[in-house]
């Protein structure tokens, strides 16, 4: 990246804004094509059941009512859901788009209607008479596992999907040298992505041409087009998937979903437009959940704080079928469980378990959440069973600055880093050493107050191919047209992340243009070069590396030309102000329009040169990379309700260099709401007949903004060394980092009562369980009212720097 | 069954047979194509399909459209035309501006709903603190965002509705 | 998430309401804002034939002062409710209440009369009409009844609503001398009700005795309920914290709590003596001029 730049690195407002703040933006559900039919799908009442039998009769003949297809209608004709994660000796877990002899999951699809009318469709579930035979259902992941239970799927002899180890480093050698081993089991709950916008589908097929053209909320256009293709068995030139304006992913949208085959199907049966648009009941029962581990560490420490080695072992519940990549989730979780420390041994084991419940995916962090979480409740664990200071802890661990790269025994390289940087600034803006003599104050009161720190690191900007089942490059085109006008063609598909502003700012930088020159276009396979799409923060390392590159490329043929029309040498030209200056004499200058017209009238061209702008890379990652950072919180607890309140968030993070800071603090602040989100407030609930109860948002919570206090944000920055940018990915660090920094504050704050550790989410009964029966471990009591719920934690005048 | 509503959508009166049971958020969206306010929980708790019925912010997926007989809808492709062009004269309501320069957006989903739930909060509380104005959009969820930049986008808002109002 | 088909009818005039009411009996259902009956409908947990939109009847919304107390027309919104001069100055504990109904789309739109007539066991409302010991009245052709409320409330989702009536108007008390009143709620954190919910009203005696409370329990039980134990240790006594903690003990007494997802029965019974005693608190200091 330059030193002086115009436009990178500069806060800019969005591009994408004006269309979405005045609802002319279009989402999936806004399209409407003419003739356009209305699709329904009934589900499963039941988690576990055999289907007798099917009559649709009734729905068949209603008013509206075109087409009403079953599980065994469709068996032959769509393939089923496809899994690109490979695990040695895996057991297949495949599912069809509709079930068509056991239903697994509350909320699988079991038939579809298409009607003229949306009403109408809705109407026609209601008719469709299914006969079930409830089988056992089977939900708890440890009893899953345990001999008896009833099996999911049939030819499996058990509920496990498989099992994975990784071991690095002497383990035996480190558990005998520890002064101390703990061990302590930490669940990891289950939660709903919760995009604000549900999915959903939209297909057409012109049958002249033969074209297929999917509109799906969707992360991932390209792999959608090929899979679809592949499931419904039609060659995939004639399948075109665009991506409208899509609200939010959050992983929960990269995948392939039986909907977007079955829209597609039904879009070439009938010949008419097909729309189905997922209700958030839907959603909640059929699109992916995430995390749902229940991790076992032991941790093997000396008493002056240095942590020889870790033993975990993880069952991951998995759900009763295999998403894209539901198998291969909770692996990431042993690849970065040495956290950011220096850790000479770690041995991790994962038992996948197949459950009768929805199929578990990338959610926000995806392995990585889980991971961090572990390993920072486990240092803090080491922390307090040494009483000394986390921070002086963690400081302990950290590899030294002269060990990056570091290799971990995971088998994972960390770029680059500086962890006592973050931490040293965390713990300065949060003024952690008042913090904690405050604490002590407020303990004295009767005040049940916690301090919470994470130091974490991440996997992200997904990643060399040779660790990604679909490939982990990008593509992008530049095309610089006539006028001078640029097209930016990326195949990153962002959904809320702002690339069409940061790419802008990016080829403005480069062609010495203005952002509003530069237009980034993507999500629709009909246009855009082939690419992997939005997910695992890669967005800008690998999709803005690939644009970089071929800006890079265009700008060379231009200097090449300019300087042939100029009389100048090719490599002493500057681009800059819409012209192309010679460095050495600042005079001599040609606009740049004049050179791109000149590339395209192709009438004086250097020998050899082709006409035309137009350059296509697909740049591959040699690597990850490694964001990291420090968070600190602080959090009171009400004692007689174990209402917990966030009093304080400051976080420092480092993504490496920034296109746009005003982008990268959007995403610091949604990642740490929404670990706030896991750590307080969500967990799906599923009951022991595999009931999802916490089935819509009048029972699931997501943080409101009367939850949260002024958030502090800082950066430090270490560019990566894997890519020319220097950028690391800042879509996950915030839900990474922040989850273990909340959860630590909580078991600081419950310390005094005996607590040395709590699951998430801190409900409010749970924390006040945990106090109850313990002799005033605090000072007085305290008895002041209480503000009202919700007016209190907000820090009002509070602002940022 | 069918009934007649009248109705005053962004100005423009609309005369249309409907199902009595026809969703007011289904209504604008599907029948008049007012595709700007979402449906995001269906439940009455997540605000996206926030619109103004008489000036008043509701949840358009809990009312029918015959309830909204004879009433006046805002919806936000309505939202500038309610306030005065702002000083630079971009067209924009000036929450429209302070969503935009604050960042106050990125997926954009809940974010017609939020701008119509600031619209009521800064009409019965034209300069609210940030305590105020978090507790005043609780009927609204954003994912994305951890609604800090939100916050800043209300009180830019207020702050410029003031001045002009002086 | 569509309700079923039904037909709809939006009389014009109370009388011709009534009589609708009448003629459909059970097949009917009373809409008034919608904030109570529509959930229901979209899930299709309730599927009338007729839907009546009392919503558009003149002259029912309205808080006004009648013969000493005030009169409040049940399709008053919770939004009227928590921003009316009249009810801040002499019946707060109602404006207090309904600021904590939901968010302010769902009070723009909600009513009194309908939140009261669905009798949800969640609902803000009952805790503080129970403590206000309103007067309900009840229209129907044969014409008005009046109801206490402590006879208003008979089970979850059942009130003393007749077939044929609709709740039209809520009378209620002015604040008396030397009296605070305070409603505190723990809200279920997804969908905002309550809990519990624990409205309370106290008058002092010129001594700083207790002459009178009264205080109503919401979100405990299937119906919201007098806590009669507690007024019954507090009346006659001096007002201390140390006797609202002793007296909030027995907030929960005789009611067998509701457990589900969000609070088990333990926890409910636990907090109501909570949220009693800083209800108690609160009363107790505004009954003194105090806050």
């Amino acid at each position: 990246m330059p030193a002086a730049t115009r436009y990178l690195g500069k806060p800019l407002k969005r591009k994408e804004d004006p269309r979405l703040i005045q609802g002319l933006a279009h989402y999936v559900d806004d399209l409407v094509l003419p003739g356009m039919h209305h699709v329904a799908i009934l589900r499963s009442p039941y988690a576990h059941a055999q289907i007798r039998s099917v009559d649709v009769s009734k729905a068949q003949a209603a008013p509206g009512v075109v087409l009403v297809l079953t599980g065994a209608d469709v068996r032959g004709s769509i393939g089923s859901i496809p899994c690109a994660a490979q695990i040695p000796d895996m057991k297949a877990a495949p599912r069809p788009v509709l079930a068509h002899e056991r239903v697994r999951f509350v909320g699988e699809g079991v038939a579809v209607v298409v009607a003229t009318d949306r009403y109408a469709a809705r109407d026609a579930l209601d008719l469709i008479e299914v006969e079930y035979e409830p089988l056992t259902p089977v939900v708890d992941p440890e009893k899953a596992i345990e001999k008896g239970s009833t099996v999911l799927h049939e030819g499996h002899k058990d509920n496990v999907a498989y099992h994975w180890e990784l071991e690095g480093g002497d383990l035996k050698a480190a558990f005998k040298k520890a002064d101390k081993v703990i061990k302590q089991r930490m669940v990891n709950q289950r939660l709903i992505p919760t995009a604000m916008e549900t999915r959903g589908v939209v297909a057409d097929y012109k049958p002249g041409e033969r074209q297929l053209t999917v509109w799906s909320s969707t992360q991932i256009p390209h792999l959608l087009r090929t899979q679809v293709a592949a499931m419904l068995d039609v060659p995939e030139h004639s399948v075109r998937v665009i991506t409208p304006e899509v609200g939010g992913g959050f992983g929960s949208k990269l995948n392939i979903y039986a909907e977007e085959a079955l829209a597609g199907y039904l879009a070439i049966r009938l010949g008419k437009p097909v729309k189905w648009i997922e209700t958030r009941r839907e959603n909640f029962q059929g699109t992916i959940h995430g995390r749902d581990q229940i991790d076992t560490v032991e941790v093997a420490f000396k008493n002056d704080g240095t942590i020889l080695g870790l033993r975990i072992h993880v069952i991951a519940d998995l759900g009763a079928y295999y998403q894209l990549l539901t198998p291969l989730i909770p692996t990431l979780t042993g690849l970065m469980a040495s956290g950011c420390y220096k850790i000479p041994a770690i041995r991790t084991e994962i038992t996948g378990v197949l459950t009768n419940k929805m199929s578990t995916d990338a959610y926000r962090g995806a392995g990585r959440p889980e991971a961090t979480y572990l390993v920072e409740r486990t240092v803090d664990l080491v922390a307090a069973e040494l009483k000394k200071d986390p921070a002086e802890v963690r400081r302990k661990n950290f590899p030294k600055l002269s060990d990056f790269p570091y290799a971990t025994p995971t088998g994972v390289i960390y770029d680059s880093a500086n962890y006592p940087g973050s931490l040293d600034l965390a713990l300065k803006l949060s003024g952690y050493k008042k913090l904690r003599q405050e604490q002590a104050k407020a303990r004295k009161q009767g005040r049940c107050v916690g301090i919470g720190l994470s130091t974490y690191v991440e996997i992200c900007a997904m990643g060399p191919s040779s660790a990604m089942p679909a490939g982990g490059w990008e593509s992008a085109t530049v095309r610089i047209e006539p006028s001078g006008m640029v097209n930016i063609l990326t195949g990153a598909s962002p959904h809320g992340q702002g690339q069409e502003t940061s790419f802008a700012q990016l080829g403005a930088e480069i062609l010495g243009l203005e952002p509003g020159d530069v237009n980034v276009i993507h999500g629709d396979t009909a246009i855009v070069p082939y690419g992997i799409g939005t997910f695992g923060s890669r967005a800008t390392a690998v999709g803005g590396t690939a644009a970089y590159k071929a800006l890079m490329k265009l700008r060379d043929k231009l200097a090449v030309l300019a300087g042939f029309l100029m009389g100048e040498n090719p490599g002493k030209l500057v681009f800059s102000d819409m012209n192309i200056f010679s460095k050495t004499n600042p005079k001599k200058s040609i606009p740049f329009g004049e050179v791109v017209a000149a590339a395209y009238t192709a009438k004086r061209l250097p020998p050899n040169m082709e006409p035309g702008l137009d350059a296509t890379t697909f740049f591959e990652p040699s690597n990850f990379t490694f964001p990291f950072g420090a968070h600190v919180c602080v959090v009171e607890i009400d004692q007689e309700t174990g209402d917990v309140k966030l009093l304080k968030y400051v976080a420092v993070d480092d993504c490496g260099n920034v296109l746009n800071p005003l982008l990268v603090e959007g995403q610091t602040h949604g990642g740490i709401v929404q670990a706030f989100g896991q750590a307080m407030l969500e967990e799906a609930v599923y009951d022991e007949q595999g009931q999802l109860i916490t089935g819509e948002l009048t029972d699931y919570a997501i943080p409101r903004a009367a939850d949260l206090p002024w958030m502090e944000t800082d950066r430090t920055v270490t560019p990566s060394p894997v890519n020319p940018l220097g950028v690391k990915g800042a879509g996950e660090a915030g839900t990474i980092g922040a989850t273990p920094a909340l959860a630590n504050a909580v078991a600081d704050a419950l310390s005094p009562f005996g607590v040395r550790h709590v699951d998430m989410p801190f409900k409010r009964e749970k924390i006040w369980k945990l106090m109850q029966g313990v002799r005033a471990p605090l000072g007085a009591r305290q008895d002041r009212v209480r503000a009202p719920l919700g007016a209190r934690q907000n820090n009002g005048g509070r602002r940022s720097k | 069954m069918s009934a007649e509503i009248q109705i005053r959508v962004n100005g423009k009166s609309y005369e249309t047979q409907v199902e009595p049971r026809l969703l007011l958020v289904d209504y604008l969206r599907e029948v008049l194509g007012f595709t700007g306010t979402h449906v995001g929980c269906e439940t009455s708790i997540c605000g996206a399909c926030t619109v103004l019925l008489d000036g008043k912010a509701v949840k358009a997926c809990t009312v029918l459209a015959v309830q909204a007989s004879g009433s006046e809808v805002t919806t936000i492709e309505g939202l500038s035309a309610t306030a005065p062009a702002t000083a630079n004269g971009n067209g924009l309501h000036p929450l429209q501006e302070g969503f935009w320069e604050k960042h106050g957006l990125q997926c954009g989903f809940c974010t017609p709903g939020m701008i119509l739930a600031s619209v009521e909060l800064l009409r019965t509380n034209p300069s609210p603190s940030q305590t105020e104005i978090r507790e005043g959009l609780s009927g609204n969820l954003c994912r994305c965002t951890g609604y800090q930049h939100i916050v800043q986008a209300v009180e830019y808002a207020a702050k410029k509705m003031k001045s002009r109002k002086r | 998430m569509i309700p079923a088909q039904f037909e709809y009818v939006a009389p014009k005039t109370l009388e011709d309401a009534l009589r609708l009411v009448e003629r459909h009996g059970d097949e009917a259902k009373i809409l008034a804002g919608g904030h109570s009956l529509l959930p229901l409908m979209k899930l299709r947990l309730a599927q009338p034939r007729y839907v009546i939109d009392i919503g558009r009847l003149r002259g029912m919304n309205y808080i006004r002062e009648e013969n000493g107390r005030i009169a409040i027309g049940a399709l008053t919104t919770h939004a009227e409710i928590e921003s009316s001069d009249l009810l801040r100055a002499k019946c707060p504990l109602l404006a207090e209440t309904a600021a904590t109904i939901g968010d302010i789309q769902v009070r723009n739109r909600g009513t009194l009369g309908g939140s009261l007539a669905h009798a949800d066991p969640a609902a803000d409302y009952p805790a503080a009409v129970l403590a206000l010991d309103v007067e309900i009245i009840a229209a129907s052709t044969a014409g008005t009844r009046t109801v206490a409320v402590g006879d208003f409330f008979l089970d979850m989702l059942t009130t003393a609503l007749r077939p044929g009536e609709i709740l039209s108007q809520v009378r209620v008390a002015p604040l008396a001398a030397h009296t605070g009143t305070a409603y505190e709620k723990l809200h279920q954190p997804a969908s905002g009700f309550a809990i519990v919910g624990v409205a309370a009203r106290i008058t002092l005696g010129k001594d700083g005795t207790i002459e009178d409370a009264a205080i109503g329990v919401t979100g405990l039980g299937p119906k919201a309920f007098r806590a009669a134990a507690v007024e019954k240790e507090l009346r006659g006594k001096k007002a201390s914290d140390k006797l609202f903690a002793e007296a909030s003990r027995h907030a929960a007494r005789g009611v067998d709590p509701l457990s589900d997802l969000h609070a088990s029965a333990d926890y409910r019974r636990e907090m109501a003596a909570v949220y009693t005693r800083r209800a108690l608190g609160r009363a107790f200091a505004r009954a003194q001029g105090k806050a």
